[in-house]
């Protein structure tokens, strides 16, 4: 049995696959729609994320399968004291596959070491969010056609956003990718993905603060929202939360097919008048994320549609 | 070597880095043996200078050569059969420890669910780097080198 804990739990050929079958369902959706009759997905939400969950829930439905689960932990049996690993064996019982999202990083790997259904982590604290990554790939490679060979600007809190991490990871594996890495001092990579990741597998990369500057060069512009629980100072949340905003100033800089992405929720670092501009690609993006999670079911529950 | 009484069957622990060897005799458990222990400190060394040793009299698959390999893997393990070194193991960085060292993340899954073992995995041979199984923060704590 097949879990998903990490975007790199998927060798390059197998997300070749994956978002095969992904682009497949977005052309040819009723060939997929009973595709799970009959199959139920536990959605184990122990803290709130209403779009990763909602997401997880409607690839499942628009397969034909159901849900049950939880939304936070108080409406769990966590909140009795309940371990992971017992809840993970009970819900065995109830469904057949589960997404699960815990505050605590590395609940869902503890959670699949005895586990008899498929888990897929969806999200645990700040380490990994394997599905947002999957999401990110396709919407690159269905709207760019390919991830190899571009130019990405990340911007924004390069420091914590997990998903910046693990994109950076996932795309390190494809040739001729080239990052632009744009965010304030205080707010730059860590250093394990500048030395562990992206020196450790050669690539070519520069950090830079402003925007402006980077805007011409891109093929894609990838924008993180500033995570207010991220700091412990309120001051220092105050003085970076809007360091960057994209608007339609700067986007007349940019090429005319840059595509702008963010995993959402924004704040105030994409400006409402950015969103009529063709090359925003945010909300097309949470729609690859249904698609991404309805190919992820159906390869790791091991379902063919006929 | 300094002789501190012959042992049929065990294990000397060699080239301890000097004032170490306590750490050892902790870490490895040795306390709870019982078994003859004998700990010799700041011995005279060729290769370190001053050295620690232990001797330990057990049978020799008594013990957890992981641990020792982890601590310090320059540390040589003579095995002894019949009061004679029958064996020199070279120890190298086990590629999985387990409740040896704890994992610091306070958001790691392990710092609430205290029943979980405290499992790190060796992510960089080259570099000795280990990482909690769980979360992956690497192990920032002081090994005994």
């Amino acid at each position: 049995m097949r879990h998903l804990m990490s975007p790199l739990d998927f060798s390059v050929d197998e997300l070749e696959q994956l978002m095969n079958l992904a682009n497949d369902i977005e052309h040819h959706p009723k060939k997929y729609a009973h595709a799970c009759d009959g199959k139920i997905l536990a959605t184990l939400f122990y803290e709130p994320s209403t779009r990763t969950r909602l997401s997880f829930e409607s690839a499942m439905i628009r397969l034909g399968g159901k849900c049950l689960g939880f939304a936070s932990a108080d409406n769990s049996s966590a909140a009795k004291g309940e371990s992971v690993s017992d809840t993970i064996r009970i819900v065995s019982c109830y469904a057949d596959i589960c997404a699960m999202r815990h505050p605590k990083e590395g609940a869902p790997l503890v959670a699949s070491l005895v586990s008899q259904i498929p888990v897929i982590n969806a999200g645990d604290g700040g380490h990994q969010h394997p599905t947002q990554t999957l999401t990110d790939l396709l919407t690159i490679r269905s709207m760019k056609g390919r991830l190899n060979n571009l130019t990405i600007g990340l911007c924004g809190d390069l420091k914590f956003g997990r998903t910046v991490h693990s994109l950076i990871s996932a795309l390190v594996r494809y040739e001729g990718v080239r990052f632009v890495l744009i965010s304030p001092d205080e707010l730059r990579v860590p250093d394990y993905i500048r030395n562990d990741v992206l020196k450790a597998n050669h690539v070519e990369f520069e950090e830079v603060t402003r925007l402006e500057d980077a805007l011409p060069s891109l093929d894609l512009l990838y924008m993180t929202r500033v995570q207010k629980e991220r700091f412990f100072n309120e001051e220092d949340y105050v003085r970076m939360k809007d360091f960057y905003i994209l608007d339609k100033a700067k986007m007349d800089l940019a090429n005319p097919d840059m595509l702008v992405l963010h995993p959402l929720p924004r704040v105030n670092e994409i400006a409402v008048e950015v969103d009529k501009d063709p090359r925003a690609a945010y909300f097309k993006q949470a729609q690859y994320g249904v698609y991404a999670r309805m190919a992820l079911i159906l390869t790791l529950l091991g379902i063919e549609a006929e | 070597m300094l002789n501190v009484g012959r042992i049929e069957e065990g294990f000397v622990l060699d080239h301890i880095k000097a004032g170490k060897a306590m750490t050892i005799y902790r870490d490895m458990g040795l306390d709870k043996l019982d078994c003859t222990v004998a700990i010799i400190k700041n011995a005279r060394s060729n290769k370190l200078g001053k050295k620690d040793i232990i001797k330990v009299e057990c049978p020799i698959d008594d013990l957890e050569l992981d641990i020792v390999g982890f601590i310090d893997h320059n540390i040589t393990v003579n095995i002894i059969k019949d009061g004679n070194i029958t064996e020199k193991r070279e120890l190298s960085l086990p590629k999985q420890i387990v409740n040896v060292i704890k994992c610091k993340n306070p958001r790691c899954i392990t710092s609430d669910e205290k029943s979980l073992d405290h499992v790190f995995i060796l992510a960089d041979p080259e570099h000795e780097v280990y990482r909690c199984k769980y979360c992956e923060e690497k192990y920032s704590g002081h090994r005994n080198k």
